[in-house]
Order: C-alpha cells, then sequence, then structure tokens
C-alpha cells in the first residue's frame, strides 16, 4: 500500500527535512506534512517543496489534533536525536516524553496504517562483553544505563508496546550506524573536524558507518513499501578510530583513561565535543552491526561503504589533512633516495 | 575496495571527459616506483616506510572483527618469533592436520599462567604452516577489557569466545583457536600440570557441529613449566579484578625479572581432524552428541599429551 498523507517529525534536521523534501518530490504521495518544534533553515525549506510546515512540539497534544484532521496514514518519527540543541535533559523530554506523545496521538487515530521509527545502533551499546557484530535479535550483556542510547532503548520499548496494542499498523525500526555525510552535523562528524582528536590511550574502537543518501534512502524506502520488521542499517566494513583520525589527516592524541573525565567535561563546557561516559565507550569499544536482513529482507544493500562513506564526508567538509598523503609520499622518495645514494 | 571511493566515483561518471582533481591532497599520491634492486638494507627501509606511509595515511584494510593483518604480519608477529624459534625451540607435529583452507577449529589445552601458549600456536600455523594461516582465537572478557591488550587483540584478528562469534569465523572460512578450559586451565598450580580441566560447557563443539568444520585436537607440551605457578595471592587478584594473582618460584619476587618465561622446550602436535558433518540437522543441540564430542575431543588431547610427556625425558633440553 502506497502511503497518500506523510507526517514526517522532525523535519528541521537533516534525516527528517531530506526524507520530507524526497517524499514531497514524489507524486504517488498525495500530502507531506512536516512537525518540528523549530523552523527549518532556510535551505533546507526550499528543498522540501510542496511539504506543509507544523510547528509544534510532539509533546504537546497538538500533534494528535494534526494527525487526526489531516488523515494522516503514515507517520516517519525521525526527530529521536543524539545530537539536540539544547541540555541533556532537554534531549530526554523531546526523545522519550515526544516519542510517548506522539505514539499516544498515533494509537488514538483510526487512519495511521504505517509506522517508521529511526532508531540507532547505539541501542546495543558498546563493551568488550559483547559479540563482535550485532543481529536484531541480540541485545548488549552491558545494556546503556545513561544518555542517548538509554533515550533509544526507551523509544524502541514503547515502540513495541505501541506494536502490540495497534497490531492492525505495519511498524518498521531503523537502527541506523553512525550517519556520515558532507552535509551531515553529528557529535561524531564535529569530533572528526578537531585538529587534535582526543582518543583514550591503550583503545581503539571498530567503527561502522552510515552515508547520510543511504540513510535517506533507507527512511524513504520504508516509508513507501510495506517493511514491517527491526532492522540494521550500516555500511559494509569497518574503519578502526584511530585509521578513521589518520585518513581523516588529523593527529591522534591519546588521553589516558584517568584523564577522559575531567578532559570531557573542558570540552563539554566549551561545546565542541560529546565526552559522555557513554560515548567515550564507544570510543573505546565501537560496535558493528550485521546486516544481512537489511539486504536480504528489507531489500536495500547500502551503496557506501564505511570507507567511502567516511572519504566522502572528509571531502565534502573539506577537512584539509595536517599531514598530506603527497607530502609523506615525497619524504618516503627523499629518504630512499638519500640512502641509495650513501649505501 | 577503493581507498578513494569519491574521487574514483567521480572518474567513473566523467566518463571519458577530462578528469580535474579538485583536491590535489586526496589523490592518491603515485606510489613510489620501486627502485633498482638494491642491497636488503635498502629493501628493507624501503618496506618499512611503505608500511609507515600505510599507517600515518590510514590506507590500510581491517574486517569486520577489527583484524589487521597488514599490522599482524609486519608488527604483532616479529617479536614472537625468536620466542618461537630460539626461546622455547617449539617443534610442530602434525601440521597438515590443519586444512589449508576453509574453516576449521583447532582446540588445545591451556597452560603457563599467561597465554603464551596460544601466541605461539598463532605463530605455529602462521610460520609453519604452507598456506600461511592466521590463527583466529577466542579469548575471555578480561582480555578485551584491558586497554592496549585488548586492542592489539583485536587487530590480531581475535575475539571473545561467544557462539555467534565463532560461527561467523567458521562461516566465512576462518581457522578458529580455542582454548576452551579456560582461566582453569591456564591458572592452574603447578602440581597439577598436564592435567587438563573441564572443557567449558562444550559451546564450541556446538560451534562446529552448526557449521560443519572439522575439529583438529592440539597438545602443547612445554607451557606448563614456562611459569610454574606454586602460589595464589586471591586478595591481590579480587583486588585487580584478574582472576588469579600467581606466585612463580621468580615471581614476584625479582620484579619485572620474574615476568621472564623460563626457556622451557615446547612441542605443539595437532592430531587427526574430527569430522563434525554427518550428523543430523539440530545435532548441535542434541546435549548428549555434543557432550560426547567434546569428550572425545578432550580425551584425545589428554591422550596425546601423556604421550608426547612420556617421549620427553628433560622439560628444558627436550
Amino acid at each position: 500500500m502506497a502511503p497518500r498523507i506523510v507526517l514526517v517529525t522532525g523535519v528541521s534536521r537533516f534525516l527528517g527535512g531530506h526524507l520530507a523534501a524526497r517524499l514531497a518530490a514524489d507524486p504517488h504521495v498525495d500530502r507531506v506534512l512536516g512537525v518540528d518544534a523549530v523552523p527549518p533553515p532556510p535551505d533546507l525549506l526550499r528543498r522540501m517543496g510542496r511539504t506543509e510546515f507544523v510547528r509544534a512540539d510532539i509533546r504537546n497534544p497538538l500533534i494528535a489534533k494534526v494527525i487526526a484532521r489531516a488523515e494522516v496514514d503514515t507517520v516517519v518519527h525521525a526527530s529521536v536525536t543524539a545530537n539536540p540543541h539544547g541540555p541533556r535533559s532537554a534531549m530526554k523530554e523531546l526523545n522519550v516524553i515526544g516519542t510517548m506523545q506522539l505514539l499516544a496521538a498515533c494509537q488514538k487515530s483510526e487512519r495511521v496504517r504505517r509506522l517508521v521509527v529511526k532508531s540507532t545502533a547505539a541501542v546495543y551499546g558498546a563493551s568488550p562483553r559483547d559479540p563482535a557484530l550485532f543481529t536484531e535479535d541480540m541485545a548488549s550483556n552491558d545494556l546503556p544505563t545513561s544518555g542517548y542510547a538509554k533515550d533509544a532503548a526507551e523509544v524502541e520499548d514503547y515502540v513495541r508496546a505501541f506494536a502490540r496494542r495497534r497490531q492492525d499498523v505495519l511498524v518498521t525500526t531503523l537502527r541506523f550506524a553512525n550517519i556520515v555525510g558532507p552535509r551531515v552535523d553529528t557529535v561524531l562528524t564535529r569530533y572528526f573536524a578537531l585538529p587534535v582528536v582526543p582518543t583514550v590511550l591503550g583503545h581503539d574502537a571498530r567503527v561502522q558507518l552510515l552515508h547520510s543518501e543511504d540513510a535517506l534512502a533507507v527512511l524513504e524506502r520504508a516509508t513507501l513499501h510495506d517493511l514491517p520488521g527491526v532492522f540494521n542499517v550500516g555500511g559494509d566494513g569497518v574503519l578502526m578510530l584511530s585509521q578513521a583520525i589518520r585518513r581523516a589527516g588529523r593527529v591522534p592524541a591519546p588521553v589516558p583513561a584517568a584523564a577522559v573525565g575531567p578532559i570531557g567535561r573542558l570540552v563539554r563546557g566549551a561545546r565542541l565535543v560529546d565526552f559522555s561516559p557513554e560515548q567515550v565507550r564507544f570510543l573505546n569499544f565501537g560496535r558493528v552491526l550485521d546486516t544481512t536482513r537489511l539486504r536480504a529482507e528489507f531489500g536495500f544493500t547500502p551503496r557506501w561503504t564505511t570507507r567511502q562513506a567516511f572519504d566522502d564526508f572528509v571531502t565534502g567538509r573539506g577537512l584539509r589533512p595536517l599531514v598530506g598523503a603527497r607530502r609523506l609520499a615525497a619524504v618516503e622518495r627523499g629518504i630512499r633516495d638519500v640512502v641509495a645514494r650513501w649505501s | 575496495m577503493s581507498s578513494h571511493g569519491g574521487a574514483d566515483r567521480a572518474a567513473e561518471r566523467t566518463d571519458g571527459a577530462r578528469v580535474i582533481p579538485l583536491r590535489p591532497d586526496l589523490v592518491p599520491p603515485d606510489e613510489p616506483a620501486p627502485s633498482a634492486p638494491g642491497s636488503e638494507l635498502e629493501r628493507r627501509l624501503a618496506e618499512a616506510l611503505a608500511f609507515l606511509r600505510r599507517r600515518l595515511t590510514g590506507d590500510y584494510e581491517v574486517d569486520e572483527f577489527g583484524f589487521d593483518p597488514d599490522l599482524t604480519e609486519s608488527v604483532l608477529l616479529p617479536p614472537l618469533r625468536p620466542l618461537y624459534e630460539k626461546w622455547f625451540r617449539v617443534e610442530t607435529i602434525g601440521l597438515h592436520h590443519v586444512p589449508s583452507e576453509g574453516g576449521a577449529l583447532v582446540v588445545a589445552n591451556h597452560s603457563g599462567t599467561l597465554p603464551l601458549d596460544a601466541l605461539m600456536t598463532a605463530v605455529a600455523v602462521h610460520d609453519d604452516h604452507p598456506a600461511r594461516r592466521h590463527l583466529r582465537m577466542l579469548g575471555a572478557d578480561l582480555v578485551f577489557r584491558l586497554p592496549v591488550i585488548g586492542a592489539l587483540a583485536r587487530k590480531a584478528g581475535h575475539t571473545l569466545a561467544c557462539n555467534p562469534d565463532a560461527e561467523r569465523l567458521l562461516r566465512a572460512g576462518e581457522l578458529v583457536g580455542v582454548w576452551p578450559e579456560g582461566f582453569k586451565g591456564i591458572g592452574k598450580p603447578f602440581r597439577d600440570r598436564y592435567k587438563l580441566q573441564r572443557f567449558g560447557r562444550g559451546g564450541f563443539v556446538s560451534a562446529a557441529l552448526r557449521t560443519g568444520v572439522p575439529i583438529v585436537p592440539c597438545s602443547i607440551v612445554g607451557a606448563e613449566e614456562i611459569y610454574p605457578k606454586i602460589g595464589d595471592i586471591r586478595p591481590l587478584a579480587r583486588l585487580l579484578g584478574l582472576p588469579y594473582f600467581p606466585v612463580t618460584p621468580l615471581f614476584p619476587w625479582f620484579g619485572p625479572l620474574g615476568a621472564i618465561p623460563l626457556p622451557s622446550k615446547w612441542t605443539i602436535e595437532f592430531g587427526e581432524p574430527i569430522p563434525t558433518t554427518g550428523y543430523d540437522e539440530g545435532a548441535a543441540d542434541d546435549p548428549m552428541l555434543v557432550f560426547n564430542l567434546t569428550d572425545q575431543v578432550r580425551e584425545t588431547i589428554q591422550q596425546t599429551l601423556y604421550r608426547l610427556l612420556s617421549q620427553r625425558d628433560n622439560a628444558f633440553l627436550g
């Protein structure tokens, strides 16, 4: 069943906004409603075409009226985020309470037939006690107890409860790996953009990434087709954290584990990067998703591998390497010439 | 896979048109041309420099477990070789029982307080086997929790001992090594040397059954004598979160010097593979079968250990 009237939350952010733009360009979709508490930035608004913007907080019961009056049949919940504008408490409010309100509104509506939820691989946590790759039915041995990961886990709990209560609604939950792209601004992209990148001494994480275009394509596919279930979404292959830092032409600065806390507070104060305990665990151990189900059941193969996605982010952002590959090659030739002459 | 996806995609799209590099520093640097065959020293220097350049630009591949073959062969294995060849004078028997390709599960006895036996087995199947295979070991979570060691273990291709990881590696055709006695084996007192402990719960057998790969029993003689554990300071172990805090004739009395392993003479024997195909579907969930196979593997290793020990005159001279 093709959706007629789609409501997208979080349209002032990258994923929600660009998804709305894609849906607005699709002639099969009658109406696209975009919801967010803040208006989209002008360049995003231009792309969004015929999308009708509803300035509303999803925590407000108004959202139920919007869904009922517009006869929305498909809801895309893309506003759960780890990159809030405000403080941490506001993020939790928005993520968890917002989801509750939205689901309550969906449950009330007779028209809603499909729900797509943008979740995150963070629900798996990051620990040395878990298998190297997560499949959708695995749960971590060390469940996240704080921060965004806990929010996401709670959001998924509510979504599961909703799916039980409204079994006629097809629910698709997408667990995205860390999204990168030339135009994406997240905790991780800001981290890699630092000239000197702090890492934790003695640890090196496996990092799996997802190109923003692939993320959008997956969201769009889930919105337009009947594909219920939970799906891991991530690019092929992994990069080691240290390797990624090198590929971005940055210099890693290993920090002893004991000093991470104070430094984290310092940089958080300066609003540079997120060094919360949960993020530090990710930077220590990383996480990788098994995407077999995405290919086999969801029918999507990411076009960008982790490495290509990262390189595209580096090129697109115009990160100027501190140590250029070309200069290194020149140095290498130089040393070899000198040795060849002397021996 | 292209290391410079963006540039390559741009090149494909232009289809015959001239490609103008927008970011010259991101275009793959022209590899320094291999110079005329110079001296051995020059060749090795060139290799080392190329390695260093790959590391500094992040131009290398790791698999989804974090296995980094480039680093393993250039940095992690070389320091183990003198230990393997000169210090322990490891002798290998039956390496032809390790298949040259495809998945197989090497199951060995564990001893020696520190897991040098595992490292030496990895050197054996890499250096002495014609296929130069990498042994992907299954380790305790303690290993992966430790800084430096945990990161290096991942880069060397090892992973957590759990069925999903074991089966994934075996399905991918990797050679997997497992030490099912775990801490009970490696940390047992010296007086119990060469007495096999309980073989876990047989998880390794069900992994082999599910993936249909052969089990290669491996018996290691010599590792028991490297750090004879004559005592255990339990409060200290608890304090440090370790399974045991060993006391050997040299450690901790001589400080770091006590960490030097005694130069025992080692023998690593690989036995005839035990096939796991030919069972019904669902055999991996039959506890009796798993139990029997576990016992068979354990008995094979124990008998081989006794035979090797009876052939040995002296622990240090062989």
